[in-house]
């Protein structure tokens, strides 16, 4: 069955997406797309050290990611604004890693592939890779749902019923890293936090809870997956943009049903 | 009695700023407990470093073994991104079973709310569901941070009156941070008067009486309070009166 590399590539969107829509409603709620963003751009720089010295994409994209992640969770512990600290590492790290890419020796890159995302070449092992990172995202916000929960809805709060909410924060962070590991072949690192954030912000508007809300961009992001895949391959288009676009339409579909709701249409 | 919860010698620093030098309380079951101060005598600060979202530069906080504390902060700002019913929220972060969470928004005071979002709860009735998800651990410590801030006069009345009952129901110790100085000073066993330190403390007469509580909240404050005092009896019994009427 894995042979088919439409196959592959529908498997892979699929995990992606759907941590990525679970992980997101996170991202939302705590108003982190920023964070994502400076996370996602670093992976490419995590490409460029990948290309460089011999290692899986993963393993480049995942250290990378994880050591932005880090330090922006460093710097964003003391209380100050951190929006253009964001903005100058999530730029800076996108164009050192472009320059970075090109003074690799050797071969040409194709660039728009960590760009934009290239699942149509993903092999059983990015499959594999892929779905260990999906499911160990969702068994850690499982396993912590209602810690992190509380610590996004209030820190003090977190601390007064003995959790920590600094900790929370940081298994957020890992995650995240985790998560733009294991997307940037699907959808790539420019498109990563459209995959965090459009799905969950589509779910908003059909959720009385926190878990309806995760759970429906979850589907939401299943449907934009395969929904994308299969819209890329009728019209001839790149993938991962597809896939954010089938994201994009639900969402507005989802604001147009609510508004419609609540003026009792 | 032993304390329930004491903090000693806590000395806590914000970058260059000294917000806490040196304080110390305790807090022994069944009372309350309510600290007054100035804005940004560091009110705030304390209770949360007694609840441990604070860590002191110096000081130690001590509790009993499998001490529960019930927290209602000062605000609580709810991300619009996230839905939240009140009934899921009491579940935060132990899942209660039905009837528990009903008898504690009943105790509250907003049986009614179960079902809403906590998004569409008016003020008065989002501090008494923030009351009622504290009440659910059965605390030992009831910590408030100015929970009526928002209210209106009766409003806050209405909710000091509640917190007695608790206390009597629960027989649980009880922590205020409060501004409305003529609430507070009737309703509590002790008053810590805190300015970066404790100023003074003692019952309300013995604090509002002291020179340098007058010092802080002006020199008038003294016959203002008896005034005070003397209209939220006044006030307490009509509203009762009222409220009970056919």
């Amino acid at each position: 069955m894995l042979d088919d590399f439409m196959i592959r590539a529908g498997l892979a969107a699929l995990g992606v997406a759907m941590a990525a829509g679970v992980l997101g409603s996170f991202v939302v709620w705590r108003r982190m797309a920023y964070f994502g963003d400076a996370t996602a751009h670093a992976a490419v720089l995590g490409v460029a050290m990948a290309l460089m010295f011999g290692w899986s994409i993963f393993a480049g994209v995942g250290l990378v990611a994880l050591t932005m992640a880090v330090l922006i969770y460093g710097l964003t512990g003391r209380g100050q604004a951190v929006d253009t600290i964001l903005g100058v590492l999530s730029h800076g790290a996108l164009a050192t890693g472009l320059v970075a890419v090109t003074l690799i020796p050797g071969q040409r890159v194709d660039l728009d592939a960590y760009l934009f995302g290239d699942v149509l070449t993903v092999t059983r092992m990015d499959v594999a890779i892929i779905w260990g990172g999906a499911v160990l995202v969702m068994g850690v916000l499982w396993s912590h749902w209602a810690a992190l929960l509380t610590a996004t809805l209030n820190p003090d709060l977190a601390s007064a019923s003995g959790i920590n909410p600094r900790r929370e924060h940081l298994i957020l962070t890992l995650l995240l890293a985790t998560v733009v590991a294991v997307a940037i072949k699907v959808v790539g690192a420019l498109l990563i936090t459209a995959l965090l954030i459009i799905p969950a912000a589509a779910a908003r508007g059909f959720a009385r809870t926190p878990e309806q809300m995760a759970g429906l961009a979850a589907v939401l992001g299943g449907i934009s997956a395969v929904g994308g895949l299969r819209v890329a391959v009728v019209l001839d288009t790149p993938v991962g943009p597809t896939i954010v676009c089938v994201a994009a339409a639900l969402f507005a579909i989802g604001t147009v049903v609510t508004k419609l709701r609540s003026v009792g249409v | 009695m032993t304390a329930l919860l004491s903090a000693s010698g806590i000395t806590l620093r914000h970058g260059q700023n000294m917000v806490l030098e040196n304080v110390s309380i305790a807090l022994t079951a069944g009372e309350i407990v309510t600290i007054v101060g100035p804005n940004g005598s560091g009110k705030s600060s304390l209770l949360r470093v007694l609840i441990g979202a604070l860590s002191p530069q110096a000081g130690t906080v001590t509790c009993k073994a499998g001490l529960q504390i019930g927290y209602v902060p000062q605000k609580l700002h709810i991300d619009p991104t996230m839905p939240m019913t009140v009934r899921r929220f009491l579940d935060l972060p132990k899942q209660v079973d039905m009837d528990v969470a009903m008898q504690a928004l009943r105790t509250a005071g907003v049986p009614e709310t179960a079902n809403r979002q906590m998004s569409q709860l008016s003020g008065g009735q989002f501090q008494r569901v923030l009351l009622a998800r504290a009440l659910l651990g059965k605390p030992d410590v009831l910590m408030l941070d100015e929970a009526t801030q928002g209210l209106d006069q009766p409003g806050s009345a209405r909710f000091y009156r509640q917190i007695e009952d608790v206390r009597r129901d629960l027989g649980c110790a009880i922590l205020m941070v409060s501004h409305e100085l003529h609430v507070v000073m009737s309703a509590s066993d002790r008053v810590i008067c805190l300015n970066g330190h404790v100023c003074c403390e003692g019952t309300p007469d013995v604090v509002s009486a002291a020179p340098a509580y007058r010092e802080l909240f002006g020199s008038g404050t003294g016959g203002a309070l008896a005034l005070y005092r003397h209209e939220h009896d006044h006030y307490h019994h009509h509203h009762h009166d009222h409220e009970d009427a056919p």
